[in-house]
């Protein structure tokens, strides 16, 4: 069978800009990079995992390591220049002088080490290290962005933290993703009593409100649980209160692909349900499914870590940006110690950069919106 | 039309009953009841908690336990909070209220500001004040209620200002005259009216922006613009009626984008909603109380989105409704 598209590529071959319309992947990949703010969101998302992932030996400390002779550190300030002007970064060791007071010692400079030896960690659950980027040797410190109630280094849980939820999104939205794309072809494939059956009890879901239900369900969770299965289990609940409204959406496009020409053709030619689903109603939603989960990540993110901050969510010692902002909910600990809020900062960067990409995406997967 | 205001109020029935039995099985899937923390504590009689057990029916199997509480719950009687002790209906009447007066606050705040500045946007396409104000679309959508809240807290503090940051009365309440106490609900809830106002903005105005563009492309525009109208008559009569009724079906949905964000704010500024209640009675494992606020927050989404499927009707002479 010749492919119609490549005959009337051959054809028009010596005409090089011609043949790059053809391909629709180039011409999304095109839109999307003229984007700009599209591609500057992705890359700051790219640091950001590239961050997280690689948090055991970028950050200067062990996330659970607490320092309590130094908790509510400033951030610790690290010299570039000395008597003589430019020197190599030192920082000075403190000691607490008040209630979250601290005072340099300025007898001794301590230089900042690269590759330097410090807290143990296991370098993605494999084996055992104690190898950091940088650090400095005890009796100083250094809390580059400050320490929290317990003297745990901020940044350090910042990087750790952000595991949490920079996957929890990915993970909650592949589990939605094939649920709701299962119920919703089958609902609309096959319609009559599954359909009905389908449909009202994503109508219960959607009719209960959405953080309401989160919280009951959060609720049921066990406080002694391991930290990776609670991980799991936060998804499976996000999961489940999001599958109907997507499976609704899905059901529709699979209705009305239904009574295409092409599906009553390959029916005619007796392809099997399956074969149908999967060749041709699956491939014909796969923009809306991209957009789609591009724009739910951030409400993943956003109900993680709402769920985290009220403490229903991942559990102390382990860090998620929004357990770390529980610590500034009085607004005493805020106003002087200001560097608590930064976890917030965090979500909304991460939040901000998934809505911009999708909206990049929207634009350059929907040729409705082409504007060249 | 009556008609089908009464089906589709038939419908919420059955609906309400299923979303009941799954409030139910929820909250009994978690381990122990509030008696187990009552247990605990020494200073309570072991005949004490049996007596309460008996009274509230947690000795008996739970389909039981929830044909009993429908019964009663047809009847509206919601059932006794445990740990309040005293009827369900009465917690909820005063938190609701609270919670629907910051709820129409925001919805106020965000449709006065939304619609003008969508219009703006979209008659200032790409120019350099309609992307300045799509960044801050994007900000307002982004932003963690929570957080936001956080910041305008630390914001009010470092300003020095003096406004209330956290609850809904000041402490002499009681002691101030009606209109005094008009105003110092009104200074309480400014705060987080504006952060769930914010929100509610952000994500309305780019609707609107992308509704008006949208009904501009229009040929009834390109003709009433051929035949010589003035460009103001075009945009606010020709466009804007149809670039409106879309929203009016987001209206609905609004209530329960309102509800669920609402718990966050209302935990920060320590505001007594109904967000703040059903977290403290799930936690404490209130059965009743959490049941009573599923379902009552269940019907007010219900509600709403049908009241916007009917205002969309008046509004829209093409739908009509058989």
């Amino acid at each position: 069978m010749t492919n119609p598209k490549k005959a009337i590529n051959v054809g028009l071959e010596p005409v090089s800009e011609q043949k790059e319309q053809f391909s629709f992947r180039k011409q999304v990949w095109r839109r999307l990079r003229r984007h700009k703010m599209a591609t500057g969101a992705g890359i700051i998302l790219l640091i950001i995992y590239f961050l997280v992932i690689f948090a055991g030996f970028l950050a200067p400390y062990n996330h659970y390591e607490t320092y309590k002779q130094h908790f509510f550190h400033h951030p610790t300030k690290v010299y570039f220049t000395d008597e003589d002007g430019l020197s190599w970064p030192y920082v000075y060791a403190t000691e607490r002088i008040g209630w979250g007071e601290y005072r340099e010692i300025t007898d001794r400079k301590y230089p900042l080490k690269l590759l330097h030896r410090g807290d143990k960690y296991k370098f993605w659950g494999l084996f055992e290290t104690d190898l950091h980027l940088i650090g400095v040797e005890q009796p100083a410190h250094l809390f580059l962005l400050g320490t929290d109630n317990f003297g745990r280094d901020t940044f350090s849980r910042l990087l750790f933290g952000g595991r949490v939820s920079m996957f929890l999104g990915f993970a909650g939205i592949i589990i939605t993703t094939f649920f709701g794309l299962l119920i919703g072809s089958i609902a609309g494939y096959y319609g009559g009593k599954i359909d009905e059956l389908l449909m009202r009890l994503s109508e219960i879901i959607i009719s209960i409100p959405q953080f309401y239900l989160l919280l009951a369900l959060a609720a049921v969770l066990p406080v002694s649980i391991s930290s990776s299965l609670r991980f799991l289990l936060i998804v499976i609940i996000l999961a489940f209160i999001s599958w109907a409204g997507m499976s609704r959406v899905i059901r529709g496009m699979v209705l009305a692909i239904k009574n295409e020409e092409y599906v009553r053709a390959a029916k005619a030619m007796g392809a099997s349900d399956l074969r149908i689903i999967f060749k041709h109603v699956i491939p014909t939603t796969v923009t809306y499914v991209i957009i789609n989960a591009t724009l739910a990540i951030p409400g993943y993110i956003l109900m993680e870590s709402g769920l985290s901050f009220i403490g229903l969510g991942i559990q102390e010692p382990d860090a998620s940006w929004g357990n770390m902002l529980t610590a500034a909910q009085t607004v005493t600990k805020i106003t002087n110690f200001p560097w608590l809020l930064l976890p917030g900062f965090m979500i909304f960067i991460a939040v901000l950069c998934f809505n911009l990409m999708g909206d990049g995406l929207r634009d350059a997967l929907d040729p409705k919106t082409d504007k060249s | 039309m009556y008609a089908y205001i009464i089906r589709r109020l038939l419908l919420i029935i059955p609906l309400i009953m299923a979303i009941s039995l799954i409030s139910f099985l929820v909250m009994q899937l978690a381990p122990g009841d509030f008696l187990d923390t009552m247990r605990l504590n020494p200073r309570i009689s072991e005949e004490y908690i049996d007596q309460m057990e008996e009274r509230f029916g947690l000795d008996k199997s739970i389909p039981e336990q929830y044909f009993r509480w429908l019964w009663r719950a047809v009847q509206l009687d919601f059932g006794r909070s445990f740990k309040w002790n005293v009827p369900v209906t009465f917690i909820i009447k005063s938190r609701l209220l609270n919670t629907l007066i910051l709820s129409l606050a925001a919805m106020f705040i965000g449709w006065l500001f939304a619609i003008p500045i969508g219009i703006y946007s979209a008659t200032h396409k790409y120019k350099f004040s309609d992307n300045l104000l799509t960044v801050f679309s994007f900000i307002g959508l982004s932003i963690p209620s929570f957080f936001f809240a956080l910041l305008l807290q630390y914001l009010v503090v470092r300003a020095g200002i003096d406004h209330p940051i956290t609850g809904m009365t000041s402490i002499d309440y009681d002691w101030l005259s009606t209109p005094e106490k008009a105003l110092d609900v009104l200074r309480h809830l400014f705060l987080p009216a504006i952060v769930l106002g914010s929100f509610q903005m952000a994500g309305l105005m780019r609707r609107m922006r992308g509704q008006m563009l949208d009904a501009m492309t229009q040929d009834y525009i390109r003709t009433a613009l051929a035949k010589g109208l003035k460009e103001r008559i075009v945009i606010y009569k020709h466009a804007l009626r149809n670039a409106v009724n879309p929203l009016v079906t987001i209206f609905g949905f609004q209530l329960s984008g309102l509800l669920s964000g609402a718990a966050l704010t209302e935990t920060v500024f320590a505001y007594p909603g109904m967000g703040r209640m059903m977290l403290e009675a799930v936690l404490s494992k209130d059965i009743y109380l959490a049941m009573a606020g599923l379902v009552l927050s269940s019907v007010l989404l219900i509600m709403g989105n049908l009241i916007a499927d009917i205002l969309l009707a008046l509004i829209d002479p093409r739908i009509r409704f058989n």
